[in-house]
C-alpha cells in the first residue's frame, strides 16, 4: 500500500507538508525539547526532584483533589444534563449556554472570583465560617476550583448519550411493572456509562494540569496546598531548569496515559454503540 | 450543541403519560434544584462578584484603572498577541483540515492525536518548553544571546506560548465537519476545471465558514485569557511584557481588587460574547460533531 490513496483533489503536498512542519516547529520540538531536558538527568538527580516529599506532596493534591473533582462533576454532570435533557423550565435554554462559560472565561478570572467568593467574609464563604468549613486557602478550595474549570466537559459528554437512551425501553419497562429506579439501574445507566467515564476521564485530565484558577485560591502552602504545576513554576523561578523538566515529565507521562484511556473509554463506548444497535 | 433536540424531547416529555404523578414531580423539582443550586454556587456567583468588585467604589473608580498605562498596555500586548496567534492558527487549521478530510493517508489517526496534544499538556509545561528551548540555559539560549535577541521574557516567547496552548482549536473544529460534508463538491468543481484554490474559495470556504468562525471565536478566547503558559515565559515586565490575565494576578495581589476585577470584567464580557457568538452559530443549524 502506498503511503496515500490517489485523489483527483490538488493540495495534498502544501497542505499536508505545511501541517507536519508547523506542528513539528510549535508543539514537537518543544516537547522533544522537555523529553531531552527530562531524560538527560543522572537517574539518581531525577528520583531526588520527582520523590522529594514537597513533590510527593504536591502529586497527593493535584491527584486527590483532580479524582475528587472529577468524580463531584460525573455526579452533578449527570445531575445538569439529565435536568437539561428532560425537563423544561424557564431559562434552562440559557444555563445550557452558560454550561461552557469555564471553558471561555480566563482562568485567572474564575480564580480571582471564586476566591473572593469563597473567602471568610464573601457571598458564600461567611455562612460556612461559622460551620466551621474553610474552603479558601485549603484544599477544599483547590477541590472547587478544580470542579468549576473542568464541570462542561462531564455535561458535555454525558448530554449527547442521554438524548440516545431509548424511551421505547423505558416505557416498555415500566409497563412490565420496574420502577423508576430499576429503570434506571438496569437501562439508563448502561447507556450513558461509557460516557460518563470519558467525562470522568476528560475532567480528570484537564483538573490535573491546571494552574491559574488554583493559585490564587489554594495559599499555596508547601506540602499542603501546593500543587504539581506550582511546584514546576517554582523550580523554573530558581532557574532550576532541570528540576522542573523532571517535574514535568512525570505530568507529561501521566497525560499521556489519561488520553490513552480516553481513546480506549471511546472505542468501548463505540463498540457497545453499535452492539446495541443491531 | 444539544439545543433544539433536547428542548423537543422535554416537550414531548409532559404528553407522555405517567408524568403527572406527584412522584414525578418531587423528582423533577429536585434535579432542577440540585442543578440550578450547584450552577449557582460555582459559576453565577463568581461571575457577579467580578461585576460587584469591579464597581464597589463606583464608576469613576471602575474607569480609573483604564487610566493606567500599565493597564493599557497590558491590554495592547493581549490584542497583539491575539491578532498574531489567531490568523496563524486559522491558516494552519484551514490546512490541516483539508489535508485530513480530503486524502486518505497512512498515519493519519497519529497526526489527528498530535495535533490534540496541546489540549492534554498543563499550561504550565506549554510554557515551560520555550523557557528549555530560548531560555538562558536553553538549547539555543547562547546563540540567542550572541545576536542579542531574546525570545523568552518578551513578546516572541508569549506568542510561541500562546500558540502552543490555542494550536488545536480551529483544526479541531473544522477536521470532523470537513469530513461530515464529504469530497463531492470539491470532486465537481475540479472536474468542471475549477483550480484547487479557487475549489478552496468559492467551494470549501463556504461551506464551512460557520465552523470556522466558532473555532477562531474559541481560539481568541483562550489567546487572549491564557494565564499560566503565558506566566512562565513572560518575566513580569510590568507595562511590557504583562498580558490582561497577568496584569490582574499582579493588581490582585497587591489588594488593589476594584483594578484587578476591572480588567477582568473586560475579559469576563469576552467570555460572554464568546458564549453569545456560539449560541448564534449553532443557531444556524452547524452542529458539533
Amino acid at each position: 500500500m502506498s503511503f496515500k490513496q490517489p485523489s483527483i483533489l490538488p493540495g495534498f503536498g502544501l497542505t499536508f507538508g505545511f501541517t507536519t512542519a508547523f506542528l513539528s516547529t510549535i508543539v514537537l520540538l518543544p516537547l522533544a525539547a522537555l523529553v531531552a531536558a527530562g531524560t538527560s538527568m543522572h537517574w539518581s538527580d531525577f528520583l531526588h526532584v520527582v520523590a522529594s516529599p514537597r513533590a510527593l506532596g504536591s502529586y497527593r493534591l493535584s491527584f486527590g483533589a483532580s479524582l475528587l473533582a472529577a468524580s463531584i462533576n460525573v455526579v452533578f454532570g449527570f445531575i445538569i444534563a439529565w435536568t437539561l435533557v428532560r425537563y423544561e423550565f424557564p431559562g434552562r435554554k440559557i444555563i445550557d449556554a452558560l454550561i461552557d462559560m469555564p471553558f471561555a472565561l480566563p482562568t485567572a478570572v474564575s480564580g480571582i472570583a471564586l476566591t473572593t467568593v469563597f473567602a471568610q467574609n464573601g457571598w458564600i464563604g461567611r455562612y460556612l465560617e461559622p460551620l466551621g468549613v474553610k474552603v479558601a486557602y485549603t484544599w477544599l478550595g483547590v477541590t472547587l476550583a478544580l470542579t468549576l474549570i473542568s464541570m462542561p466537559f462531564a455535561v458535555r459528554a454525558v448530554q449527547p448519550a442521554l438524548l440516545e437512551v431509548q424511551r421505547e425501553l423505558e416505557d416498555a419497562a415500566e409497563t412490565l411493572g420496574a420502577g423508576r429506579f430499576y429503570v434506571f439501574r438496569r437501562i439508563i445507566l448502561p447507556t450513558v456509562l461509557p460516557a460518563l467515564l470519558t467525562g470522568f476521564t476528560l475532567a480528570f485530565a484537564r483538573a490535573v494540569g491546571e494552574y491559574g484558577s488554583v493559585i490564587f485560591i489554594a495559599g499555596n502552602i508547601p506540602m499542603k496546598t501546593e500543587i504539581t504545576p506550582l511546584l514546576i513554576v517554582i523550580h523554573l523561578e530558581e532557574f532550576d531548569y532541570h528540576g522542573a523538566a523532571a517535574l514535568g515529565l512525570v505530568m507529561l507521562a501521566i497525560s499521556f496515559v489519561v488520553l490513552l484511556a480516553i481513546n480506549l473509554l471511546q472505542a468501548w463506548g463505540r463498540r457497545r454503540h453499535v452492539r446495541a444497535a443491531r | 450543541m444539544a439545543g433544539s433536540a433536547s428542548g423537543a424531547l422535554a416537550a414531548a416529555d409532559r404528553n407522555r403519560p405517567g408524568q403527572h404523578t406527584w412522584m414525578h414531580s418531587i423528582v423533577r423539582w429536585l434535579f432542577i434544584g440540585v442543578s440550578l443550586t450547584f450552577l449557582a454556587a460555582v459559576l453565577l456567583a463568581p461571575l457577579a462578584t467580578v461585576f460587584a468588585m469591579a464597581l464597589a467604589k463606583g464608576v469613576p473608580a471602575y474607569l480609573h484603572t483604564f487610566a493606567d498605562p500599565d493597564t493599557t498596555a497590558a491590554i495592547r500586548l493581549t490584542l497583539i498577541t491575539a491578532l498574531i496567534v489567531v490568523p496563524v492558527n486559522t491558516v494552519f487549521g484551514l490546512a490541516a483540515a483539508w489535508a485530513i478530510a480530503k486524502f486518505e493517508f497512512r498515519g493519519k489517526s497519529v497526526l489527528i492525536t498530535l495535533i490534540d496534544l496541546p489540549l492534554a499538556v498543563s499550561p504550565v509545561i506549554s510554557g515551560m518548553v520555550f523557557v528549555l528551548l530560548f531560555g538562558m540555559h536553553g538549547w539555543f539560549g547562547v546563540w540567542l544571546q550572541e545576536h542579542d535577541l531574546s525570545i523568552v521574557f518578551a513578546l516572541p516567547g508569549i506568542v510561541l506560548a500562546t500558540m502552543f496552548v490555542t494550536f488545536p482549536y480551529v483544526a479541531r473544529e473544522l477536521i470532523p465537519l470537513m469530513q461530515q460534508l464529504g469530497n463531492d463538491e470539491e470532486e465537481a468543481a475540479i472536474t468542471l476545471g475549477a483550480g484547487g484554490w479557487m475549489t478552496f474559495f468559492r467551494v470549501t470556504l463556504p461551506k464551512v465558514r460557520w465552523g470556522l468562525v466558532y473555532g477562531m471565536v474559541l481560539c481568541n478566547a483562550r489567546a487572549m485569557g491564557e494565564f499560566g503558559a503565558v506566566s512562565v515565559v513572560s518575566g513580569h515586565i510590568r507595562g511590557l511584557t504583562n498580558t490582561m490575565p497577568l496584569h490582574i494576578e499582579i493588581l490582585y495581589n497587591e489588594y488593589n481588587f476594584v483594578g484587578a476585577f476591572a480588567v477582568a470584567s473586560l475579559l469576563t464580557l469576552l467570555a460572554c460574547l464568546t458564549l453569545i457568538v456560539k449560541t448564534l452559530v449553532e443557531r444556524t443549524g452547524y452542529r458539533r460533531r
